[in-house]
């Protein structure tokens, strides 16, 4: 356990989780001074309200009182020093809050993908497991999370720790545990019939422990790592044809030096090339074209890659983020016509977008 | 025929009953310009995300037609003003054939808002982003501009009917009698009404049809 | 005068005594009473909701309903009590009782729209009770996109019948604005108008402004259901969080729909019991207006782990901090009324001082919440179910239950049993806290909200919570029989039996049809009480005091 954490009494008393996390100190600590004072406010208001009642007893139906009202000064003073409390509060959360949504750079990747109502967790060795998420103890963790039809919230309360999964996009959380142990996982956003069982867990192995489990032969795809499994992918879904590995400009930008770099848009606007990105320009290309190149690459990978591909293309464009590779073949040369040529299908296919499962049974896993 | 200057019972005169009722409206229309408000957010939100298809959109649009129903609203919301204005001088014949060509226009609008989306039809643009035009333009945001149109242009659509129907009561009453001086602030509120179906054109026209 | 002579005209209950006179009745004071009629029963109905999820939660996994009908629950809970009870509640039935009457005027602006209110909301009321019997929504009041879109269960009817009664809604409230404007009594100028008409009149400036937005967000919940529009439809470029976006423009004022006449009734109860000008009526009023338009700038607090940026977050985190100094400033005005009263110790006061106590806790716990990385932890638990129901019954409901027995004896002519107000109102409290106040400790320890089945170690609090829930329920049931007896056999009250100078109080107990028999006299301010009221001295030596 953290050394530094509440005392286990006040953490009793306020039914707090375990502190699992860095997180979890810092909050939980804020946490008892909001509550304490609230707790203290409500009863020393509620206690002045009761002295006033036993003081000034009404003595007869008819008795007259003054006219009083509360002078300005003292009325100023009630206000401002309220705000005062609370906005240094607001100052502490709002760091706090930076400090959750913010990942640090050097962090262990895992992709997560939410749907109704289970949570698969793709690793950076290439495995994946179902419902329970295993991460090292004393290691930043940084999960890039999607989901495939409805929005759904990834909630580990050991950790204070709680992100929407919205689809169309993908968002990110982290944290930090120095706590060997298994914490339940929560979905905390309504998604359907069994939201409510709709759980994980999150197993953190101390030091030994993860490297056994490192060693496992886990049913998945295998012992290649993520990268080398994004790479195959790319051959297979043609990204050659357009996008280089080795710096050269082609169709498409190079992914050499591509991670994490900055990147000009056509219209002006600049971003970084992180895993939303990277993630967003496959599943809608048109959405953020780079300056300077044609808005040529078709929409259909939205309905051909499947998710573990994507996460594994993202992870290699990584491993190109210091070094280019040599390409073995020479660059295929490759016709840029419409899109509507592709002969793929195009566009929203017709009817329900969303797979709905049927009620009372989680959906299969598809691939 | 009942004394037009008698109050409501539960009005002090004529002057409380006319102030209540002009507040009344205006109170109504900042409701109705709160929701048309949403709508142009939700519109805004998207645009930033998906410029060019909006923009794409615009291009696409049936300008002209738009164009002159823009015109002939205008044109409509001076007459209806002006028929105001006539009855407020206790020209009852002027305020009926402005108002009744007021409503002829606003019938226009509707016909043409018609033929537009028949034309929107026959391209293979349906709301929801259902139609061949979109199998052919595959661009993200082009379904949602086309169904914000939809749903704005039909909104308001809706707002011009019961605009219509309202001025159509004006008419009625203009025609009988009952809506004349002293209590011409009856008609009055319609036009109010009537006048913010306009307005609230006047912002539609440049977001979906000027490039 | 206190006691008024023999009334020349019969009282508004009297006048006409068909059906039809009450159906088709333009007064004011009839149509306060249709809606009380309605908002009672479904007041009961969403109780009886609660009851349900409450003895299903007895135990961790299925007891008495399956995942889907729970669901419904939750979510038929959730409408009925928002829509159907807690936002008509106190402004549909007290308002329109009382807001012509404090201004000395004899009816709203317009009366004919207001029974056309009643029966919208009527119609809105018989749509959800449809949706209830087609098994309802199951998506939570809340209606997220892309759920909505796609869930099998009710959701057209429901989202149908809520746009049906957010126009009842919105003709309430430019009734409401429009009378404060036009109607007062000659020489009654703003600030010497009833605290309590100042928050019908803010109520409904939100009510005006919000609810279209509801409207339009429950418009496109129709049609991307109905029609498949897909405008949150990520698949085709849509977005889900626009929807929360747009849905939480309303519902954040929305609680402040619920909550400003609340506060309304507990700014009329402070003074009467005390026998005291409030501590500061520019602050009530100022606060009043402040919290109608601040409130509509807040509504990102609910949507903090959805996914908007940190400096949006960090804004609405600011907002919402700001906005909680207003109902600070009201909590200090109303202790501060106190001091150096003539204070009586009787049921309104009693549930005005609960609402003391559990409105500042809830209010604080919302100032806890709109902490942002607390609410990382706390958002979707039961922390926030606890929170807003410490509000909206701690605090709406109980002020509910002051204003009717406050305003029982003016409305009824007849005064309820002391004897079991005191101790209904104890079980009322002891029951809301028994429920909610685990739900707190709940929410700490992780267990969501809108959960079917929870993890074991959660059982213990809910079974806590269950118990204290059939308190409350039996708490409200007695109320309801007392009053009920009350209103039937309780005996005669006089014009102004709490010697209030409240504006209501200086008319016969029921009013007559037009509110008043003479023209009202409002010399003698709504909260003056170093003066005594004509006829006052002499009655009180009348009836046998010094």
């Amino acid at each position: 356990m953290t050394v530094s954490g509440l005392p286990s009494i006040v953490r009793d008393v306020l039914d707090l989780p375990p502190e699992a996390s860095t997180f979890a100190y810092k909050i939980d600590t804020l946490h008892f001074a909001i509550i304490a004072t609230t707790m203290v406010g409500s009863t020393s208001i509620f206690l002045v309200a009761v002295y006033f009642t036993l003081r000034y007893r009404r003595r007869s139906n008819v008795q007259l009182t003054e006219h009083i009202v509360t002078g300005l000064p003292l009325e100023l003073l009630f206000i401002f020093g309220t705000l005062g409390l609370f906005l240094v509060w607001w100052a502490i959360g709002y760091h706090q809050y930076v400090d959750l949504e913010v990942p640090p750079k050097d962090a262990l990747l895992v992709y997560v993908q939410a749907k109704q109502w289970m949570w698969k967790f793709t690793y950076p060795d290439g495995r994946s497991t179902n419902d329970v998420l295993v991460v090292p103890a004393g290691k930043n963790v940084r999960l890039v999370m999607g989901s495939r039809d409805v929005i759904h919230s990834f909630f580990v309360p050991a950790f204070r720790v709680k992100q929407d999964v919205v689809p169309g996009r993908y968002v990110t959380t982290w944290f930090h545990s120095d706590s060997p142990g298994t914490y339940p996982i929560l979905c905390a956003e309504l998604c359907g019939v069994d939201h409510s069982v709709m759980r994980g867990s999150v197993v953190v192995l101390g030091g030994e422990d993860y490297d056994a489990w490192l060693g496992q032969n886990v049913v998945g795809t295998g012992s290649t790592p993520l990268a080398g499994i994004g790479r195959e992918a790319a051959v297979k879904h043609a990204c050659v044809a357009c996008h280089t590995w080795n710096g050269q400009r082609h169709i498409g930008p190079t992914w050499s030096h591509l991670y994490d770099s900055k990147v000009s848009l056509e219209g002006g606007k600049t971003v970084i090339a992180d895993e939303e990105y990277l993630t967003r320009s496959m599943m809608e290309p048109g959405a953020d074209i780079v300056a300077t190149f044609p808005n040529v690459m078709p929409a259909s990978y939205r309905y051909t890659l499947s998710q573990p591909d994507v996460a594994a293309i993202v992870e290699f464009i990584r491993s190109l983020e210091n070094a280019p590779e040599t390409q073995d073949a020479p660059l295929p040369a490759v016709e840029v016509r419409e899109v509507a040529d592709a002969g793929l299908p195009l566009g929203p296919p017709p009817g329900p977008h969303l797979p709905v499962p049927p009620a009372g049974r989680p959906d299969q896993e598809q691939q | 025929m009942r004394d037009l200057a008698l109050p409501a019972g539960h009005f002090e005169d004529l002057a409380q009953q006319r102030h209540a009722a002009k507040l009344g409206i205006g109170v109504f229309l900042a409701s109705e310009a709160l929701l048309f408000a949403g709508l142009f957010a939700l519109f805004a939100a998207y645009q930033t995300e998906y410029p060019d298809a909006f923009h794409e959109g615009v291009l696409h649009n049936t300008k002209v037609l738009g164009s002159v129903n823009t015109g002939i609203l205008l044109l409509s919301s001076t007459l209806v003003a002006l028929s105001v204005h006539a009855a407020r001088l206790a020209r009852r014949r002027n305020a009926a054939v402005l108002l009744a060509l007021t409503i002829a226009l606003g019938l226009t609008f509707l016909t043409i808002k018609l033929v537009e989306y028949g034309t929107h039809f026959r391209e293979g643009i349906f709301p929801g982003g259902a139609g061949s035009f979109f199998t052919d333009h595959a661009d993200a945001g082009l379904p949602l501009f086309w169904t914000l149109y939809y749903v704005v242009t039909g909104l308001h659509a809706v707002h011009v009917t019961v605009g219509l129907t309202v001025l159509g009561f004006m008419l009625a009453g203009v025609l009988r009698g009952s809506i004349a001086p002293p209590v011409t602030y009856k008609l009055e509120i319609g036009a109010l009404y009537w006048h913010l179906v306009d307005v609230i054109w006047i912002f539609v026209w440049p977001l979906f049809y000027l490039a | 005068m206190t006691t008024a002579p023999i009334a020349m005209e019969p009282s508004f209950v009297r006048s006409e005594r068909t059906v039809a006179s009450w159906l088709l009745t333009t007064d004011h004071k009839r149509i306060a009473v249709l809606y009380f009629v309605s908002v009672t029963f479904f007041l009961f109905l969403g109780g009886l909701f609660a009851m349900l999820i409450r003895i299903e939660h007895f135990a961790p996994g299925p007891t008495i309903v399956d995942a889907m009908t729970y669901n419904r629950l939750f979510t038929m809970h959730g409408v009925t009590m928002v829509w159907l009870f807690m936002i008509p509640s106190i402004p549909a039935v007290f308002g329109n009782f009382l807001l012509p009457i404090m201004l000395g005027a004899k009816d709203v602006a317009f009366p004919r729209l207001n029974l056309l209110s009643f029966y919208i909301y009527l119609l809105g009321a018989i749509v959800v009770m449809a949706a209830l019997f087609m098994g309802s929504a199951d998506t939570g009041w809340t209606f997220y996109q892309p759920y909505s879109a796609h869930s099998p269960s009710a959701v057209l009817p429901t989202v149908l019948g809520i746009f049906i009664l957010g126009w009842s809604t919105i003709l309430t409230g430019i009734n409401f604005i429009v009378t404060m404007h036009t109607m007062r009594a000659a020489g009654l100028g703003w600030m010497r108008v009833p605290l309590f008409a100042w928050t019908m009149y803010g109520v409904s400036i939100i009510q005006v402004l919000a609810t279209p937005v509801l409207g339009l967000s429950l418009s496109v919940v129709f049609l991307d259901r109905a029609f498949d529009w897909g405008l949150f439809d990520p698949s085709r470029g849509g977005d889900p969080v626009l929807y929360q976006h747009l849905f939480w423009f309303y519902s954040h004022p929305a609680v402040y729909i619920m909550i400003l006449p609340a506060m309304g009734v507990i700014s009329e109860v402070i003074p009467t019991f005390s026998r005291k000008n409030p501590a500061s009526y520019k602050a009530i009023v100022y606060s009043t207006i402040g919290i109608a338009f601040v409130g509509f700038l807040t509504w990102g607090h609910h949507m903090f782990v959805s996914g908007m940026s940190i400096f949006d977050a960090g804004a609405f985190g600011i907002l919402s901090m700001m906005v909680a100094i207003f109902s600070a400033i009201k909590t200090y005005t109303w202790v501060g009324t106190l001091y150096r009263g003539a204070i009586l110790v009787s049921t309104p006061l009693v549930y005005a001082f609960e609402f003391l106590f559990l409105f500042v806790f809830g209010g604080m716990t919302g100032v806890a919440v709109a902490t942002m990385s607390l609410d990382v932890h706390w958002t979707d638990t039961y922390f926030v179910v606890a929170h807003f129901h410490f509000i909206m019954v701690g605090g709406t409901l109980t002020a509910f239950l002051a204003a009717l027995h406050y305003w029982f004896p003016k409305v009824t002519g007849r005064m309820y049993s002391e004897k079991w107000g005191l101790p209904a109102a104890t079980l009322v409290f002891l029951g809301f806290f028994g429920t909610f106040f685990p739900q707190f400790l709940l929410g700490n320890a992780g267990m969501p909200r809108r959960y079917y089945q929870y993890p074991a170690q959660y059982q213990v609090l809910n079974v806590v919570s269950t118990v204290g829930a059939f308190a409350l329920a039996l708490g409200m049931i007695i109320t309801f029989i007392y009053l009920t007896e009350a209103l039937v056999r309780g005996p005669r009250a006089g014009n102004n039996p709490w010697g209030s100078r409240g504006f209501e109080w200086r008319t016969t107990s029921p009013p007559p049809t037009h509110n008043f028999t003479a023209e009202p006299d409002f010399k003698i301010g709504a909260y003056d009480y170093t003066v005594a009221l004509p006829g006052e001295l002499e009655e009180h030596r009348e009836a046998g005091h010094a």
